[in-house]
C-alpha cells in the first residue's frame, strides 16, 4: 500500500490536493485499477468464447453468495470467492452435456437470486448491528467505501488473476480459436476451460466490491467488446481490453468525485457503455461517409 | 418485509389461516392481483418457453427496473413504468433484426453491456431520489403489500387485452412457433407476429415484476412454463397446466410469505423451482421405468 501511495503522488503530484489527498478516493482508485486490469482481460476471453452469460449467471451468484456470508456472519468475500468459484467450475461440470440451455439456466438463477433475497432477509433482520444498506451495495457496489486494507487485498487478488491469465493466456487463446486442433496437439483443452471458469468467478467476486453483482457483466464485456471492435489482433486485444476497463474505472471515478450525484458504479457503466456505443458506430458512420462520397461502390 | 401484527404466526388450521389472511383488504388485493398476474404470466411464459425467447424476457424484466425506479423518481406510479419501458423495448428489441449465430459472442457482449447500463440508470434514479433505499430492494425482488385496487383494475385490463389478442393470434403464433420455414410458405406473417408476441411479452413481464420484482420474473414467467413442458408435450394440456401451476405458486407464496419476515420473492421462486426440479425427476423416473420395462424386467 505505502509503495502504491508514494507511487500514485508521484504520478499525480498536480492532482494532491484534490481528490487524491482523500484516502478514500485513493483507495478507490488503487482498488478499482486492479479489478479493472483483471476484469479486462478475463472478460476479453470471456467475450471470445462467448460465455458472456457465464458471467451473468455468476453475478447472480455472487449477490447470494456474498449475503450467505453475511448472514452467516463471516466475511463478506468468503462467500463471494467461495460461491463463485465453485459454482463456476460445476458450470462447466454440467455444460459440456448439453444440459444447461438457457430455460434451465434461467430457472437456477431466478432461484439462486431468490435464495439471496432471502439471505438478505436473515442478515438484516438478525444481527443487530447489520447494516440496511447491506444488500444494495453488493447489487451496485460502493466502491467509495473500500477501506485501507480492503483496498490493499483487492489489489493482491487482482494481481494474482491477472498473472494467471496471462501465464494461460496462450495455451487458452489456441484451445478458444481452435479446440479440436489445440486437444489433437496436446493441449489440455478441457483443463484450460476448468481454470479459465474458476478465474472468472475469482473476478468476478472481485468486481463485485467494485461495481456491484448487477453490474458487473457491464465492466466484462464492454471493454472486450470495445476493443475486439478495434483490433483482431488476440494479444494486442488482450492488452487493449485491460487498459480500457482501468480507463473506464479511472474516468468513471473522476466524474463520480466531480458530481457527487452521480454514483460512482453509474458513471463506471456510463463511461464504458459509451465507449462501446461509439466503437459500433464508428464503422456505420464511416461507411456513410463513404457511400455518399462514391455512391455506385456497395 | 415484517408485517404489523408480528406476533399471530400460522395457526396451523388452515381454514383459520385463510379466514386471517383474508380478513386483511390489502391481503384480498394482493390475491387478487396475484391471481391475474399468474394467468397472465403463465400463459405468456408458455409461448416464451415454446419459442426459446427467454433471454428476451430477461432483458425485458431487467428494462422494468429503470422504469419503475424512473417512474417513482417523477412521482408516477411505478406500475406505469414498468409498462412503458417493458412495451417500449419489446418494440425496440423486435426493430433490431437477428444476427447469426456467427457472431454470438459479440451479440451477447452487446446485449449484456446495454442491460447492465439499463440497470445502472436504474440505481442512478435511485439514487437521485433520496431515501429510497427500502424501495430499492420491493422493486427488485418484489413485494405484495401496497397495491391498490385501481392498480388491479389496471392489471385486469391489461391482462385481458394481453389474453384477448393472444386468443386471436394464437393459432398462427402456435405454427410459427414450432415451425417458422413452413409458417412463412403458408403466408403466416411470421414477422409481425414476433413483434406482436414481444409486446405481449413485454406487458406480462410488466406485469410479473410487480409482484416478483424485476430480478425474479422468471420465477412466474419461465418456471411454471417449463415445469408444464417438461411433463407433457401435448399444447392444451401443457398451457393449461402451466396456468394451474402458477397459480399454485402464487397463492402458496401469498400466503407463506403473510406468515414470514421473508420476502415473497423468495417463496414464490424457491416454490416455483420445486416443482421444476420435481417435474425432472418425474419424468426422468418415467424414462427410466421405460427403459426398463423395453428391456424385459417387470414393470
Amino acid at each position: 500500500m505505502s509503495t502504491a501511495t508514494s507511487a500514485a503522488r508521484i504520478v499525480h503530484t498536480g492532482l494532491l490536493d484534490g481528490p487524491l489527498s482523500h484516502p478514500f478516493f485513493l483507495n478507490a482508485l488503487i482498488a478499482g485499477t486492479a479489478i479493472a486490469a483483471a476484469s479486462g482481460l478475463v472478460g476479453y476471453f470471456l467475450v471470445l468464447r462467448a460465455q458472456v452469460f457465464t458471467g451473468d449467471a455468476l453475478s447472480h451468484v455472487a449477490f447470494t453468495g456474498a449475503l450467505a456470508a453475511l448472514a452467516a456472519g463471516v466475511d463478506l468475500r468468503v462467500g463471494l470467492f467461495g460461491m463463485t468459484i465453485v459454482i463456476a467450475v460445476l458450470m462447466g461440470a454440467v455444460g459440456r452435456r448439453g444440459l444447461a440451455d438457457d430455460v434451465v439456466i434461467g430457472s437456477v438463477f431466478a432461484w439462486i437470486l431468490g435464495l439471496g433475497v432471502f439471505f438478505l432477509t436473515v442478515y438484516t433482520t438478525s444481527r443487530s448491528t447489520a447494516n440496511g444498506a447491506a444488500g444494495v451495495n453488493v447489487l451496485f457496489g460502493s466502491i467509495f467505501g473500500i477501506s485501507a486494507a480492503d483496498a490493499r487485498l483487492a489489489t493482491l487478488i487482482a494481481a494474482a488473476v491477472c498473472a494467471l491469465i496471462l501465464l494461460i493466456a496462450r495455451p487458452l487463446l489456441f484451445a478458444t480459436l481452435d479446440p479440436d486442433i489445440a486437444a489433437a496437439r496436446g493441449v489440455p483443452v478441457r483443463l484450460l476451460g476448468f481454470a479459465f471458469l474458476a478465474l472468472v468467478g475469482a473476478a468476478t467476486a472481485e468486481a463485485t466490491q467494485a461495481v456491484g453483482a448487477l453490474l458487473l457483466l457491464g465492466l466484462l464485456a464492454a471493454p472486450a467488446g470495445t476493443a475486439r471492435r478495434l483490433t483482431t489482433r488476440p494479444y494486442r486485444a488482450l492488452a487493449l481490453s485491460a487498459a480500457i476497463a482501468v480507463a473506464d474505472i479511472w474516468i468513471g471515478l473522476s466524474l463520480s468525485y466531480a458530481l457527487p450525484t452521480l454514483p460512482p458504479s453509474f458513471a463506471i457503466l456510463a463511461v464504458a457503455t459509451t465507449g462501446f456505443l461509439l466503437t459500433l458506430a464508428a464503422p456505420v458512420l464511416r461507411r456513410h461517409v463513404a457511400n455518399r462520397a462514391r455512391p455506385a461502390v456497395t | 418485509m415484517p408485517l404489523a401484527d408480528g406476533t399471530t404466526g400460522p395457526s396451523w388450521n388452515l381454514i383459520a389461516d385463510i379466514q386471517q389472511l383474508w380478513s386483511y383488504p390489502f391481503m384480498v388485493t394482493a390475491f387478487r392481483a396475484g391471481t391475474i398476474i399468474a394467468v397472465a404470466s403463465a400463459v405468456m411464459g408458455w409461448f416464451m418457453v415454446l419459442r426459446r425467447q427467454t433471454f428476451a424476457g430477461h432483458t425485458l424484466a431487467v428494462v422494468g427496473f429503470p422504469g419503475a425506479a424512473g417512474a417513482v423518481l417523477l412521482g408516477v406510479s411505478a406500475t406505469d413504468g414498468y409498462f412503458t419501458f417493458c412495451v417500449a423495448a419489446a418494440i425496440v428489441i423486435a426493430a433490431i433484426p437477428r444476427a447469426g449465430r456467427a457472431s454470438l459472442g459479440h451479440e451477447s457482449a452487446v446485449t449484456g453491456t446495454v442491460q447492465t447500463f439499463l440497470l445502472a440508470c436504474g440505481f442512478l434514479f435511485v439514487a437521485l431520489y433520496h431515501g429510497f433505499l427500502n424501495g430499492i430492494n420491493a422493486l427488485l425482488f418484489g413485494t405484495f403489500l401496497g397495491i391498490t385496487d385501481g392498480q388491479v383494475l389496471l392489471l385486469l385490463i391489461v391482462t385481458l387485452a394481453v389474453l384477448a389478442v393472444l386468443a386471436l393470434i394464437g393459432r398462427p403464433l402456435l405454427f410459427a412457433s414450432i415451425d417458422p420455414t413452413v409458417a412463412a410458405a403458408r403466408g403466416i406473417p411470421v414477422r409481425a407476429l414476433s413483434t406482436g408476441f414481444l409486446i405481449l411479452l413485454g406487458a406480462a413481464t410488466a406485469e410479473a415484476s410487480q409482484i416478483t420484482g424485476t430480478l425474479l420474473v422468471f420465477a412466474l414467467l419461465v418456471m411454471p412454463a417449463a415445469t408444464a413442458q417438461t411433463l407433457t408435450a401435448r399444447p392444451a394440456t401443457s398451457l393449461v397446466l402451466s396456468v394451474l401451476i402458477a397459480l399454485a405458486v402464487t397463492w402458496l407464496g401469498l400466503g407463506v410469505a403473510y406468515f414470514s419476515v421473508y420476502p415473497i420473492g423468495f417463496f414464490v421462486s424457491t416454490l416455483a423451482f420445486a416443482g421444476y426440479l420435481a417435474a425432472h425427476l418425474v419424468r426422468g423416473a418415467g424414462r427410466l421405468r421405460t427403459r426398463h420395462r423395453l428391456a424385459g424386467g417387470p414393470a
